[in-house]
């Protein structure tokens, strides 16, 4: 089956907005959602809709085997070595203020010092300057090279036998580039601290292996790899996992509770207090099912091909600045850009109208928007849905708000 | 795409008004008030200066979008000579037409060039960046009026 083909399985890509045919390209924000994904948390609600880990009847049994189930399929999409290491949460977000709460809690001390990248988007740095400040440790920040790359040397002049904890994105939300983890992984382990990796931008366009990439935790978002929002996925290393205390109690996290004290749940439920976000652990697993169903080789040679169309398309055109890379052998699908006199919003509004969705602001990376000296960039990102021919429609339609501004 | 829609909203009494914005620039040991748009990172700072129950200096600085800066231009002219419950009226009354709330039509007339920006009310996402000088004039006026 040819990638395009693949495309019909997305309803909402049939709609119209503001008269014209949508063109989605903010596929970094979120992904749009297969009817797979749809029909299993239909499905769900119309047929199995019970609480888990707590019946002994028939359909919580079967909630319950599903819920799990999905545990088993993340496990393998991104080869945890068990189970056990996966924990399901609200998001990227609510991901890494887990460990920032658990871990970061339990053992940041004064003095000690976190690391993170001038790239990091504001869910992996807030939680961890806010610890910072908790703890009165010190944050630094890993520099970048002038195309945006990470400055490796940087990296190894930071990261010390001070530093506890290195909290690192897999790829950039903005500059459109992959960071070199396992690199990253070993030198922060030769100086005894771990790495945190938030793969929000990764787990959708690449294989991720978590072992091959040594990574201490993996933090990543349901809904921006097809699934719903709602759901997220915290991976941790078993030896990690078992020196923490939690930092949510209630229900589903205990084994065994007194007036006078608690037994926790072993791993990972331990870690997953209340009822669960079950339809969209269903729904996540049903977009992992249809991902790999298409494969990542196909998805890989789409995206890329769609990025370089996208890149060369915005750097033909005059007065565009394009920042990271400005080669697709170093940009992934994630292209942001200004054009010279015209301010990123009246660009998104102008592109709105003939029905491209782009997204125009800081990126929830205001620091990064900082060091490159705008205040704001336009963002365009596809998704392997994305055809050749809506990037060609994008860049007309940018050619002709550019020349209205420009009269 | 049609640029009529684009005409829609940036009509050229917006466009003239956001390439050569009146009262513009600092105005020296005059107090700030600064707001930011937490969507896209813009920045506005009014100034302004009651003098006898009048509004007889006001002036705005930062950089932003082309609504956003031509509604700090018009929102300028608008309200220097007021008192500070007529600025405060007229404030809400702006604010409502860019909600796509009916005015009276005296109020279409005190507004002048800012009542074009009522078209602002079929781009929701756009109303915060009208807005955004006309709450940092509201905020000065109030703190103004502490100090009085
Ligand atoms: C790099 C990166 N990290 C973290 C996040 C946060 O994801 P979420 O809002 O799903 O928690 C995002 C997306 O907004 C992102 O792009």
């Amino acid at each position: 089956m040819a990638i395009t083909e693949f495309r019909a399985d997305f309803p909402i890509l049939k709609t119209k907005i503001n008269d014209e045919p949508l063109i989605y390209l903010d596929n970094a924000a979120t992904t749009q959602k297969p009817q797979a994904v749809i029909d299993a948390i239909s499905a769900y609600y119309t047929a199995d809709n019970a609480n888990v880990h707590r019946g002994v009847y028939t359909l919580a049994a079967r909630a319950t085997a599903q819920y799990e189930a999905v545990r088993d399929q993340v496990a393998a999409f991104i080869h945890a070595p068990q189970r056990e290491s996966i924990v399901f949460t609200r998001s990227t977000t609510d991901s890494l203020n887990l460990v920032a709460q658990t871990y970061g809690e339990q053992v940041v001390q004064a003095g000690d010092e976190i690391v993170v990248t001038a790239m990091e988007h504001h869910s992996n740095l807030v939680p961890w300057q806010q610890l910072a400040l908790r703890k009165q440790a010190k944050l630094s920040v890993i520099q970048l090279q002038p195309d945006g790359q990470l400055d490796l040397a940087s990296a190894r002049q930071l990261i010390s036998d001070k530093t506890v904890l290195v909290a690192v994105a897999h790829s950039s939300n903005v500059l459109g580039v992959t960071n070199p983890i396992k690199v990253l992984a070993q030198v922060a382990h030769q100086h005894g601290a771990i790495i945190v990796v938030d793969g929000a931008q990764t787990v959708a366009h690449q294989p991720v292996d978590v072992q091959a990439l040594d990574a201490d935790f993996y933090a990543f978002s349901g809904h921006k790899i097809y699934g719903p929002t709602g759901v997220g996925v915290l991976y941790g290393k078993l030896s990690l996992l078992q020196t923490l205390t939690p930092a949510q109690f209630g229900g589903e996290m205990i084994s065994d509770v007194t007036w006078e004290r608690t037994e926790f749940a072993p791993i990972p439920q331990r870690f997953e207090a209340g009822t669960p976000n079950i339809s969209g652990v269903i729904g996540l697993g049903a977009a992992l099912t249809y991902l790999q169903q298409i494969g990542f080789a196909a998805i890989q040679a789409q995206e890329q091909a769609l990025t370089e169309a996208l890149l060369n398309g915005l750097l033909a055109q005059s007065a565009v600045t394009v920042y990271g890379p400005q080669s697709v052998a170093q940009h992934g699908p994630v292209v942001a850009f200004n054009v010279a006199g015209i301010h990123p919003h009246d660009l998104a509004t102008g592109l709105d109208l003939g029905g491209v969705e782009v997204r125009a602001g800081h990126h929830c990376a205001q620091p990064l928007m900082q060091l490159l000296q705008v205040p704001a960039t336009v963002r365009a990102s596809v998704a392997f849905y994305n055809t050749t021919t809506e990037i060609d429609h994008f860049l007309t339609t940018l050619q002709a708000v550019k020349e209205f501004f420009q009269r | 795409m049609s640029l009529l829609k684009l005409n829609a909203l940036y009509q050229t009494v917006i466009l003239e008004h956001a390439q050569a914005p009146h009262h513009q620039g600092e105005l020296l040991g005059v107090q700030k008030t600064t707001l930011n748009n937490p969507t896209c990172g813009d920045v506005i700072t009014v100034q302004l200066v009651v003098d006898a129950d009048k509004i007889n200096q006001l002036q705005f600085m930062g950089t932003g979008c082309t609504i956003s800066q031509a509604s700090a231009s018009v929102m300028t002219d608008v309200l220097l000579g007021h008192s500070v419950p007529e600025a405060q009226a007229l404030i809400a009354e702006f604010s409502k037409l860019v909600m796509g709330e009916p005015i009276s039509a005296a109020s279409q007339k005190e507004l002048g060039d800012a009542a074009v920006l009522g078209s602002v009310a079929e781009f929701p996402t756009r109303i915060r960046c009208a807005m955004l000088a006309w709450h940092a004039a509201a905020q000065g006026l109030e703190e103004a009026s502490k100090h009085e």
